[in-house]
Protein backbone atom coordinates (compact mmCIF):
# COMPACT_ATOMS: atom_id res chain seq x y z
CA UNK A 1 0.00 0.00 0.00
CA UNK A 2 1.37 3.39 -0.88
CA UNK A 3 0.54 4.39 2.57
CA UNK A 4 3.51 2.52 4.00
CA UNK A 5 5.89 4.35 1.70
CA UNK A 6 4.34 7.73 3.45
CA UNK A 7 4.44 6.40 7.01
CA UNK A 8 7.77 4.73 6.37
CA UNK A 9 8.88 8.36 5.22
CA UNK A 10 7.28 9.89 8.08
CA UNK A 11 8.75 7.46 10.71
CA UNK A 12 12.55 7.72 9.72
CA UNK A 13 11.80 11.81 9.43
CA UNK A 14 10.59 12.24 12.94
CA UNK A 15 13.07 9.50 14.66
CA UNK A 16 15.97 11.82 12.62
CA UNK A 17 14.91 14.80 13.41
CA UNK A 18 14.19 13.55 17.14
CA UNK A 19 17.36 12.27 17.66
CA UNK A 20 18.90 15.44 15.66
CA UNK A 21 17.03 17.60 18.50
CA UNK A 22 18.60 15.32 21.31
CA UNK A 23 22.21 16.17 19.64
CA UNK A 24 21.35 19.74 19.84
CA UNK A 25 20.30 19.24 23.66
CA UNK A 26 23.73 17.12 24.64
CA UNK A 27 25.81 19.88 22.83
CA UNK A 28 23.98 22.76 24.28
CA UNK A 29 23.03 24.01 21.02
CA UNK A 30 19.46 26.14 20.38
CA UNK A 31 19.22 23.99 17.06
CA UNK A 32 18.87 20.40 15.68
CA UNK A 33 22.32 18.90 14.65
CA UNK A 34 21.86 16.94 11.41
CA UNK A 35 18.19 15.63 11.75
CA UNK A 36 17.36 15.44 8.36
CA UNK A 37 20.35 14.02 7.86
CA UNK A 38 20.12 11.02 10.12
CA UNK A 39 16.49 10.73 8.59
CA UNK A 40 17.83 10.21 5.29
CA UNK A 41 20.60 7.20 6.28
CA UNK A 42 17.54 6.03 8.25
CA UNK A 43 15.80 5.94 4.79
CA UNK A 44 18.82 4.63 2.82
CA UNK A 45 18.79 1.53 5.44
CA UNK A 46 15.17 0.86 5.17
CA UNK A 47 15.44 0.79 1.61
CA UNK A 48 18.80 -1.46 1.44
CA UNK A 49 17.21 -3.83 4.28
CA UNK A 50 14.26 -3.94 2.52
CA UNK A 51 16.08 -5.10 -1.17
CA UNK A 52 17.48 -7.91 1.14
CA UNK A 53 14.59 -9.17 2.99
CA UNK A 54 12.33 -9.69 -0.16
CA UNK A 55 12.69 -7.01 -2.17
CA UNK A 56 10.85 -3.48 -2.56
CA UNK A 57 7.46 -3.30 -2.58
CA UNK A 58 6.36 -1.47 -5.43
CA UNK A 59 3.34 0.53 -2.82
CA UNK A 60 6.32 1.47 -0.56
CA UNK A 61 8.60 2.80 -3.40
CA UNK A 62 5.52 4.68 -5.03
CA UNK A 63 4.87 6.93 -1.42
CA UNK A 64 8.75 7.74 -0.71
CA UNK A 65 9.09 8.66 -4.55
CA UNK A 66 5.77 10.44 -4.68
CA UNK A 67 7.30 12.63 -2.66
CA UNK A 68 10.76 12.68 -3.88
CA UNK A 69 8.93 13.96 -7.00
CA UNK A 70 7.30 16.58 -5.41
CA UNK A 71 11.07 18.17 -4.17
CA UNK A 72 11.76 20.60 -7.02
CA UNK A 73 7.64 22.25 -6.63
CA UNK A 74 8.24 22.42 -2.57
CA UNK A 75 11.49 23.98 -3.76
CA UNK A 76 9.70 26.64 -5.83
CA UNK A 77 7.54 27.07 -2.74
CA UNK A 78 10.37 27.75 -0.66
CA UNK A 79 11.84 29.90 -2.71
CA UNK A 80 8.51 32.05 -3.21
CA UNK A 81 8.60 32.87 0.45
CA UNK A 82 12.33 33.82 1.26
CA UNK A 83 12.43 37.35 2.86
CA UNK A 84 14.27 38.55 -0.56
CA UNK A 85 12.99 42.59 0.13
CA UNK A 86 15.36 42.47 3.07
CA UNK A 87 18.14 40.60 1.60
CA UNK A 88 17.92 43.20 -1.24
CA UNK A 89 17.88 46.15 0.78
CA UNK A 90 20.90 45.08 3.37
CA UNK A 91 22.68 47.04 1.92
CA UNK A 92 26.90 47.19 0.77
CA UNK A 93 27.89 45.35 4.18
CA UNK A 94 25.19 42.78 3.58
CA UNK A 95 25.65 42.50 -0.56
CA UNK A 96 29.66 42.16 -0.03
CA UNK A 97 30.01 39.52 2.68
CA UNK A 98 27.19 37.25 1.20
CA UNK A 99 28.84 37.71 -2.74
CA UNK A 100 32.39 37.27 -1.02
CA UNK A 101 31.42 34.30 1.03
CA UNK A 102 29.82 32.39 -2.04
CA UNK A 103 32.20 32.81 -4.25
CA UNK A 104 34.90 32.10 -2.29
CA UNK A 105 32.88 28.97 -1.18
CA UNK A 106 32.07 27.79 -4.88
CA UNK A 107 35.91 28.19 -5.38
CA UNK A 108 36.80 25.98 -2.55
CA UNK A 109 34.20 23.33 -3.85
CA UNK A 110 35.95 23.51 -7.30
CA UNK A 111 39.32 22.76 -5.11
CA UNK A 112 38.19 19.78 -3.14
CA UNK A 113 35.25 18.35 -5.13
CA UNK A 114 38.07 16.52 -7.25
CA UNK A 115 39.79 14.93 -4.78
CA UNK A 116 39.89 11.39 -4.79
CA UNK A 117 37.19 10.22 -6.83
CA UNK A 118 36.83 6.83 -8.17
CA UNK A 119 35.53 7.50 -12.24
CA UNK A 120 35.48 3.80 -12.30
CA UNK A 121 32.40 3.34 -9.40
CA UNK A 122 30.80 6.56 -11.07
CA UNK A 123 30.35 4.79 -14.53
CA UNK A 124 28.98 2.07 -12.85
CA UNK A 125 26.17 3.79 -10.99
CA UNK A 126 25.82 6.52 -13.67
CA UNK A 127 22.05 4.56 -14.74
CA UNK A 128 20.99 4.64 -11.24
CA UNK A 129 22.15 8.16 -10.74
CA UNK A 130 20.19 9.24 -13.52
CA UNK A 131 17.05 7.12 -12.75
CA UNK A 132 17.60 8.97 -9.17
CA UNK A 133 17.85 12.63 -11.29
CA UNK A 134 14.75 11.65 -13.47
CA UNK A 135 12.51 10.62 -10.52
CA UNK A 136 13.48 13.99 -8.53
CA UNK A 137 13.16 16.12 -11.87
CA UNK A 138 9.64 14.11 -11.61
CA UNK A 139 10.11 13.05 -15.27
CA UNK A 140 9.79 9.37 -14.58
CA UNK A 141 8.18 7.70 -17.31
CA UNK A 142 6.72 3.96 -16.77
CA UNK A 143 9.33 1.80 -18.84
CA UNK A 144 12.11 4.34 -17.90
CA UNK A 145 14.80 1.65 -16.47
CA UNK A 146 13.79 0.15 -13.48
CA UNK A 147 15.35 0.69 -9.82
CA UNK A 148 18.42 -1.18 -9.81
CA UNK A 149 18.23 -2.25 -6.22
CA UNK A 150 15.29 -3.51 -7.07
CA UNK A 151 17.57 -6.97 -7.09
CA UNK A 152 19.79 -7.60 -4.30
CA UNK A 153 22.66 -6.79 -4.73
CA UNK A 154 25.69 -6.71 -2.78
CA UNK A 155 26.96 -3.35 -0.79
CA UNK B 1 -17.62 37.39 -7.13
CA UNK B 2 -13.93 38.17 -6.61
CA UNK B 3 -14.67 37.94 -2.87
CA UNK B 4 -15.77 34.12 -3.07
CA UNK B 5 -12.65 33.23 -5.09
CA UNK B 6 -10.39 34.88 -2.51
CA UNK B 7 -12.79 32.76 0.36
CA UNK B 8 -11.75 29.62 -1.21
CA UNK B 9 -8.17 30.35 -2.01
CA UNK B 10 -7.89 31.39 1.95
CA UNK B 11 -9.97 28.48 2.65
CA UNK B 12 -8.00 26.14 1.13
CA UNK B 13 -4.67 27.36 1.64
CA UNK B 14 -2.64 24.27 0.49
CA UNK B 15 -4.47 23.15 -2.08
CA UNK B 16 -4.16 26.35 -3.81
CA UNK B 17 -0.41 26.30 -3.12
CA UNK B 18 -0.62 23.09 -5.36
CA UNK B 19 -2.39 25.02 -8.00
CA UNK B 20 -0.27 28.42 -7.71
CA UNK B 21 3.07 26.35 -8.07
CA UNK B 22 2.11 24.14 -10.31
CA UNK B 23 1.18 27.03 -12.54
CA UNK B 24 4.45 28.60 -11.85
CA UNK B 25 6.59 25.09 -13.03
CA UNK B 26 4.22 25.02 -16.19
CA UNK B 27 5.65 28.59 -17.36
CA UNK B 28 8.65 27.96 -16.49
CA UNK B 29 9.28 24.73 -18.33
CA UNK B 30 7.56 26.21 -21.50
CA UNK B 31 9.77 28.90 -21.20
CA UNK B 32 13.12 26.92 -20.95
CA UNK B 33 12.17 25.26 -24.10
CA UNK B 34 10.59 27.71 -25.72
CA UNK B 35 13.39 30.67 -25.12
CA UNK B 36 16.06 28.68 -24.52
CA UNK B 37 15.75 24.95 -26.11
CA UNK B 38 15.81 23.60 -22.84
CA UNK B 39 19.61 24.96 -21.90
CA UNK B 40 18.48 26.86 -18.77
CA UNK B 41 16.81 24.05 -16.68
CA UNK B 42 12.93 24.74 -16.14
CA UNK B 43 13.57 24.47 -12.22
CA UNK B 44 16.02 27.04 -12.49
CA UNK B 45 13.49 29.25 -13.96
CA UNK B 46 10.66 28.43 -11.53
CA UNK B 47 12.83 29.22 -8.65
CA UNK B 48 13.59 32.91 -10.09
CA UNK B 49 10.18 33.72 -10.52
CA UNK B 50 9.95 31.78 -6.95
CA UNK B 51 12.17 34.07 -5.91
CA UNK B 52 10.46 37.31 -7.42
CA UNK B 53 7.14 36.17 -6.20
CA UNK B 54 8.53 36.90 -2.70
CA UNK B 55 10.06 40.15 -3.61
CA UNK B 56 6.92 41.08 -4.86
CA UNK B 57 4.65 39.64 -2.01
CA UNK B 58 7.53 41.46 0.51
CA UNK B 59 6.88 45.11 -1.19
CA UNK B 60 2.93 44.44 -1.10
CA UNK B 61 2.45 43.85 2.80
CA UNK B 62 6.16 44.46 4.34
CA UNK B 63 6.07 41.05 5.79
CA UNK B 64 9.18 38.56 6.37
CA UNK B 65 7.75 35.77 4.06
CA UNK B 66 7.84 36.96 1.17
CA UNK B 67 4.31 35.79 -1.11
CA UNK B 68 3.12 34.03 1.67
CA UNK B 69 2.41 37.02 3.56
CA UNK B 70 -0.39 37.47 0.91
CA UNK B 71 -3.47 35.95 2.58
CA UNK B 72 -4.65 33.84 -0.48
CA UNK B 73 -1.17 32.32 -1.12
CA UNK B 74 -0.62 31.44 2.70
CA UNK B 75 -0.37 28.19 1.66
CA UNK B 76 2.90 28.41 0.13
CA UNK B 77 3.98 29.24 3.15
CA UNK B 78 2.97 25.35 4.48
CA UNK B 79 3.70 23.96 1.32
CA UNK B 80 7.22 25.50 1.26
CA UNK B 81 7.93 25.20 4.70
CA UNK B 82 10.80 23.40 6.35
CA UNK B 83 8.35 20.83 7.30
CA UNK B 84 7.14 19.43 3.82
CA UNK B 85 10.49 20.74 2.51
CA UNK B 86 12.32 18.21 4.94
CA UNK B 87 10.06 15.85 4.25
CA UNK B 88 10.64 16.09 0.51
CA UNK B 89 14.50 16.03 0.94
CA UNK B 90 14.50 12.86 3.05
CA UNK B 91 12.57 10.94 0.37
CA UNK B 92 15.23 12.20 -2.10
CA UNK B 93 17.58 9.71 0.09
CA UNK B 94 15.85 6.95 -2.13
CA UNK B 95 17.67 7.42 -4.52
CA UNK B 96 21.60 7.48 -3.03
CA UNK B 97 23.71 5.30 -4.25
CA UNK B 98 25.11 3.76 -0.71
CA UNK B 99 28.14 3.59 -1.81
CA UNK B 100 28.91 6.69 -3.29
CA UNK B 101 27.48 8.93 -0.15
CA UNK B 102 29.99 6.28 1.95
CA UNK B 103 33.52 7.05 -0.02
CA UNK B 104 32.85 10.68 -0.01
CA UNK B 105 32.15 10.88 3.95
CA UNK B 106 35.50 12.14 5.08
CA UNK B 107 34.96 14.49 1.75
CA UNK B 108 31.72 15.54 3.54
CA UNK B 109 33.46 15.80 7.13
CA UNK B 110 36.18 17.86 5.36
CA UNK B 111 34.07 20.63 3.91
CA UNK B 112 31.46 21.34 6.49
CA UNK B 113 34.60 22.40 8.80
CA UNK B 114 35.63 24.63 5.84
CA UNK B 115 32.14 25.52 5.02
CA UNK B 116 31.76 26.68 8.33
CA UNK B 117 35.53 28.84 8.91
CA UNK B 118 35.23 30.08 5.94
CA UNK B 119 31.69 32.11 5.50
CA UNK B 120 32.78 33.11 9.33
CA UNK B 121 36.46 34.51 8.46
CA UNK B 122 34.52 36.14 5.30
CA UNK B 123 31.63 37.88 7.61
CA UNK B 124 34.40 39.00 9.98
CA UNK B 125 36.61 40.80 7.57
CA UNK B 126 33.68 42.69 6.12
CA UNK B 127 32.23 43.33 9.64
CA UNK B 128 35.60 44.64 10.26
CA UNK B 129 36.35 46.77 7.42
CA UNK B 130 32.85 48.52 7.79
CA UNK B 131 33.48 49.66 11.31
CA UNK B 132 32.37 46.80 13.54
CA UNK B 133 35.06 46.56 16.55
CA UNK B 134 33.27 44.61 19.32
CA UNK B 135 33.64 40.80 19.20
CA UNK B 136 29.58 40.59 19.90
CA UNK B 137 28.94 42.51 16.61
CA UNK B 138 31.75 41.16 14.58
CA UNK B 139 31.01 37.43 15.69
CA UNK B 140 27.27 37.95 14.77
CA UNK B 141 27.82 39.41 11.31
CA UNK B 142 30.56 36.53 10.96
CA UNK B 143 27.95 33.85 11.80
CA UNK B 144 25.07 35.17 9.49
CA UNK B 145 27.39 34.74 6.69
CA UNK B 146 27.30 30.73 7.76
CA UNK B 147 23.46 30.63 7.34
CA UNK B 148 20.43 32.46 8.21
CA UNK B 149 20.02 30.72 11.18
CA UNK B 150 23.41 30.67 12.30
CA UNK B 151 23.39 34.13 12.75
CA UNK B 152 20.24 35.03 14.87
CA UNK B 153 20.95 31.85 16.90
CA UNK B 154 24.50 33.51 17.73
CA UNK B 155 23.39 37.02 17.51
CA UNK B 156 20.63 35.79 20.82
CA UNK B 157 23.28 33.80 22.56
CA UNK B 158 25.07 36.77 22.92
CA UNK B 159 23.02 39.23 23.45
CA UNK B 160 24.19 41.61 20.06
CA UNK B 161 22.25 44.46 18.60
CA UNK B 162 18.99 44.24 16.97
CA UNK B 163 20.63 46.18 13.84
CA UNK B 164 23.31 43.91 13.37
CA UNK B 165 21.34 40.98 13.77
CA UNK B 166 19.12 42.37 11.04
CA UNK B 167 22.37 42.48 9.10
CA UNK B 168 23.44 39.22 10.20
CA UNK B 169 19.91 37.47 9.16
CA UNK B 170 20.13 39.60 5.87
CA UNK B 171 23.45 38.03 4.83
CA UNK B 172 22.21 34.90 5.42
CA UNK B 173 19.20 35.27 3.59
CA UNK B 174 21.10 36.89 0.53
CA UNK B 175 23.84 34.19 1.15
CA UNK B 176 20.87 31.56 -0.27
CA UNK B 177 19.73 33.49 -2.54
CA UNK B 178 23.07 33.87 -4.43
CA UNK B 179 23.57 30.09 -4.18
CA UNK B 180 19.92 29.05 -5.43
CA UNK B 181 20.68 32.06 -8.88
CA UNK B 182 24.40 31.14 -8.85
CA UNK B 183 24.73 27.47 -8.89
CA UNK B 184 23.42 26.65 -12.42
CA UNK B 185 25.35 29.08 -13.61
CA UNK B 186 28.92 28.28 -12.36
CA UNK B 187 28.42 24.25 -12.14
CA UNK B 188 30.19 23.50 -14.97
CA UNK B 189 33.11 25.69 -14.14
CA UNK B 190 33.27 24.15 -10.51
CA UNK B 191 32.99 21.04 -11.77
CA UNK B 192 29.48 20.23 -9.49
CA UNK B 193 28.23 17.19 -12.00
CA UNK B 194 29.19 14.20 -10.00
CA UNK B 195 27.71 12.84 -6.26
CA UNK B 196 31.14 13.78 -4.40
CA UNK B 197 31.52 17.54 -5.77
CA UNK B 198 27.82 17.70 -4.49
CA UNK B 199 28.52 16.51 -1.04
CA UNK B 200 31.63 19.04 -0.97
CA UNK B 201 29.10 21.48 -2.19
CA UNK B 202 26.63 20.62 0.97
CA UNK B 203 28.88 20.53 3.14
CA UNK B 204 30.83 24.22 1.69
CA UNK B 205 27.39 26.32 0.74
CA UNK B 206 25.54 24.65 3.91
CA UNK B 207 22.64 26.91 3.76
CA UNK B 208 19.63 24.14 3.28
CA UNK B 209 17.54 26.18 1.15
CA UNK B 210 20.31 27.34 -0.81
CA UNK B 211 21.79 23.95 -1.23
CA UNK B 212 18.24 22.63 -2.05
CA UNK B 213 17.51 25.43 -5.00
CA UNK B 214 20.69 25.27 -6.42
CA UNK B 215 20.94 21.67 -6.93
CA UNK B 216 17.53 21.46 -7.88
CA UNK B 217 18.38 23.83 -10.46
CA UNK B 218 21.30 22.67 -11.67
CA UNK B 219 20.56 18.69 -11.85
CA UNK B 220 18.51 17.03 -9.78
CA UNK B 221 20.24 13.68 -9.90
CA UNK B 222 22.57 15.86 -7.30
CA UNK B 223 20.36 16.46 -5.05
CA UNK B 224 20.58 14.10 -2.21
CA UNK B 225 23.84 13.72 -2.26
CA UNK B 226 24.40 17.52 -1.28
CA UNK B 227 21.57 17.75 0.77
CA UNK B 228 23.26 14.95 3.05
CA UNK B 229 26.10 17.16 3.99
CA UNK B 230 24.38 20.67 4.13
CA UNK B 231 21.55 19.18 6.65
CA UNK B 232 24.47 19.14 8.92
CA UNK B 233 25.83 22.61 8.23
CA UNK B 234 23.09 24.91 10.25
CA UNK B 235 23.66 22.50 13.45
CA UNK B 236 27.43 22.66 13.25
CA UNK B 237 27.42 26.78 12.57
CA UNK B 238 24.97 27.13 15.74
CA UNK B 239 27.14 24.76 17.98
CA UNK B 240 30.76 26.46 17.41
CA UNK B 241 29.26 30.30 16.66
CA UNK B 242 28.59 31.39 20.36
CA UNK B 243 31.09 29.35 21.56
CA UNK B 244 34.40 28.74 19.69
CA UNK B 245 34.00 31.29 17.19
CA UNK B 246 33.18 34.08 19.79
CA UNK B 247 35.80 32.91 22.21
CA UNK B 248 38.51 33.20 19.19
CA UNK B 249 36.98 36.95 18.84
CA UNK B 250 37.16 38.00 21.61
CA UNK B 251 40.42 36.66 22.43
CA UNK B 252 41.79 38.41 19.09
CA UNK B 253 39.89 41.76 20.32
CA UNK B 254 40.88 41.91 23.89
Amino acid sequence: MTVFGVALLAVCTLIGVFIGDLFGVALHVKANVGGVGIAMMLLIAARVWLTRHGGLPPGIKLGVEFWATMYIPIVVAMAAQQNVVAAVRGGPIVVIAAVATVALCFAAVALIGRLGRDRKHEAEVEGELERGGKVIAGAFQPGDPEHPTATPKEV
Amino acid sequence: MLHMIEHVFIEQSLVAAFGVVGAVMWLSLAMSRRFTAGRVHGSAIAIVFGLALAYAGGLMTGGQKGLADVPVFAGIGLMGGAMLRDFAIVATAFEVDVVEARKAGLLGVLSLGLGTILPFIVGVLVALAFGYHDAVSVTTIGAGAITYIVGPVTGAALGADSTVMALSIATGVLKAVIVMVGTPLVARMIGLDNPRSAMAFGGLMGTVSGVAGGLAATDPKLVPYGALTATFHTGIGCLVGPSIFYLAMRALMG
